[in-house]
């Protein structure tokens, strides 16, 4: 009897659904072989009575509503461990990311929100709210003081906006904003090695929360922002710090 | 980008790999002889982003090869498993804003216990949010192990890590260089 209505509830259209096989085609729920492979190497497995290959069982037989609004789908660090051990492959992290983006934008957790809007605010793409005069006179400053104080170092560069430079450095909006000292010591190799790289005011900072928001405006705007802060510069390389 | 279709004209390059390539070349004096009595053991965090999501096992590999050329090949632990097999921190994926403090501790025990079992003095953290949650693993589970980024330990291996650059060492190689 409860088979049945399980199998009827699999058969009903759902938006969820539609979503999965439109956006992941190659991830068919039904590919699923429940071996359980994902929930055993998952960090996540156990928080919230969830585990992967629980979430992706419950969607399968049609509990969308269900899966979806577990607020286990914010505590999937989206590592992608479970498909890289996935004998058939389904996607997953994939599948939290659409899940989180059902949940109406204002009950998503308020910090990952918060820092994505934050990130709008100006085209530093800053999660800290770091502007782009802010950023820049960090950078002069510590590096002015590294300049007077350190033996060696009176020639230590640390470019904003050079044209042309090979590399186009990005950075996580904490040093800037917090320990702008720990900044000093990847400028340091970057002159050693003889680097040519530059900093850009405009979409220096690292990080991008309104990804793991989920909110794809936001997040496509983030990202052209950040692409065209690097082409406008010319650049050849966006490189991460890490 | 590739999920907007975003169109531009560079490539993404990690520092990891630019590192190896200069140490390969020449361009960083790198020298492990500051850890040769001090023996201080390190292991290292590979970083899901990084490896599992980007560039895989060869970008492993560079980052061994730098962290061996830093702190000494006998001084170096690595985690079990390791590489694109390896438990993610649990700092990704925007966790520490997340505001799920206690879930994100109980999913980063697993790493916790892992960096322990090396038994390793140091656990280097070559990305960010890795950082930042070890970080917070190390004090939480109070396993004292202090969480350093790589460039800090470049620089120390090179003899150029200035004063107000130490903020993660510990105490046994807080002066290591200085005057």
């Amino acid at each position: 009897m409860e088979e049945k209505e399980i199998l009827e509830l699999r058969d009903q259209k759902h938006e969820f659904r539609d979503k999965v096989k439109e956006l992941l085609p190659d991830s068919n729920l039904e590919l699923c072989l429940t071996c359980g492979t994902c929930a055993s190497g998952c960090p996540a497995t156990g928080l919230e009575g969830m585990d992967p290959r629980k979430f992706v069982r419950m969607l399968a037989l049609g509990l969308y509503d269900e899966a979806t609004s577990s607020p286990w789908v914010w505590m999937c660090s989206m590592c992608q461990r479970c498909i890289h051990a996935c004998p058939m492959k389904v996607d997953i992290p994939q599948m939290v990311g659409l899940a989180r983006q059902t949940w109406p934008r204002e009950e998503r957790p308020k910090g990952i929100v918060g820092s994505c809007d934050m990130a709008l605010r100006n085209d530093t793409c800053s999660a800290m709210g770091a502007g782009e005069e802010d950023f820049q006179f960090v950078v002069e400053d510590v590096l002015e003081e590294v300049r007077e104080t350190q033996p060696g170092w009176e020639d230590l560069q640390a470019p904003v906006n050079k044209q042309g430079a090979e590399y186009f450095l990005n950075q996580n909006s904490r040093e800037p904003v917090t320990e702008p000292d720990e900044m000093v010591p990847l400028w340091k190799i970057l002159h050693m090695a003889g680097c040519d790289w530059t900093y850009g005011t405009k979409g220096w900072a690292a990080e991008n929360y309104c990804m793991f928001a989920q909110d794809w405006e936001a997040w496509e705007h983030i990202t052209r922002v950040k692409a065209k802060a690097v082409d406008d510069l010319g650049c050849k390389y966006w490189l991460n710090t890490e | 980008m590739q999920k907007f279709n975003v169109e531009h004209n560079f490539e993404i390059e990690s520092i990891i790999r630019l590192y190896a390539k200069w140490i390969r070349e020449g361009k960083l004096p790198v020298s492990s002889d500051w850890n040769k009595d001090l023996k201080a053991t390190f292991t290292v965090q590979d970083p899901c982003q990084l490896v599992r999501k980007s560039f895989g096992d060869p970008v492993a590999e560079d980052l061994r090869f730098v962290v061996k050329k830093v702190v000494g090949e006998e001084n170096f632990i690595d985690m079990q498993p390791n590489r694109s097999n390896n438990f993610c921190c649990g700092g990704g994926g925007g966790y520490l804003q997340s505001g799920y403090t206690e879930e994100r501790r109980q999913y980063g025990k697993i790493k916790f216990d892992q960096v322990i079992s090396t038994g390793a003095d140091y656990c280097i953290a070559p990305c960010h949010n890795c950082h930042s949650q070890i970080h917070d693993l190390s004090e939480h589970f109070e396993g004292g192990f202090p969480v350093v980024h790589l460039w800090t330990l470049i620089c120390l291996s090179m003899g150029v890590l200035g004063e107000n650059e130490r903020a993660y060492l510990g105490p046994d190689l807080a002066e290591v260089g200085l005057e």
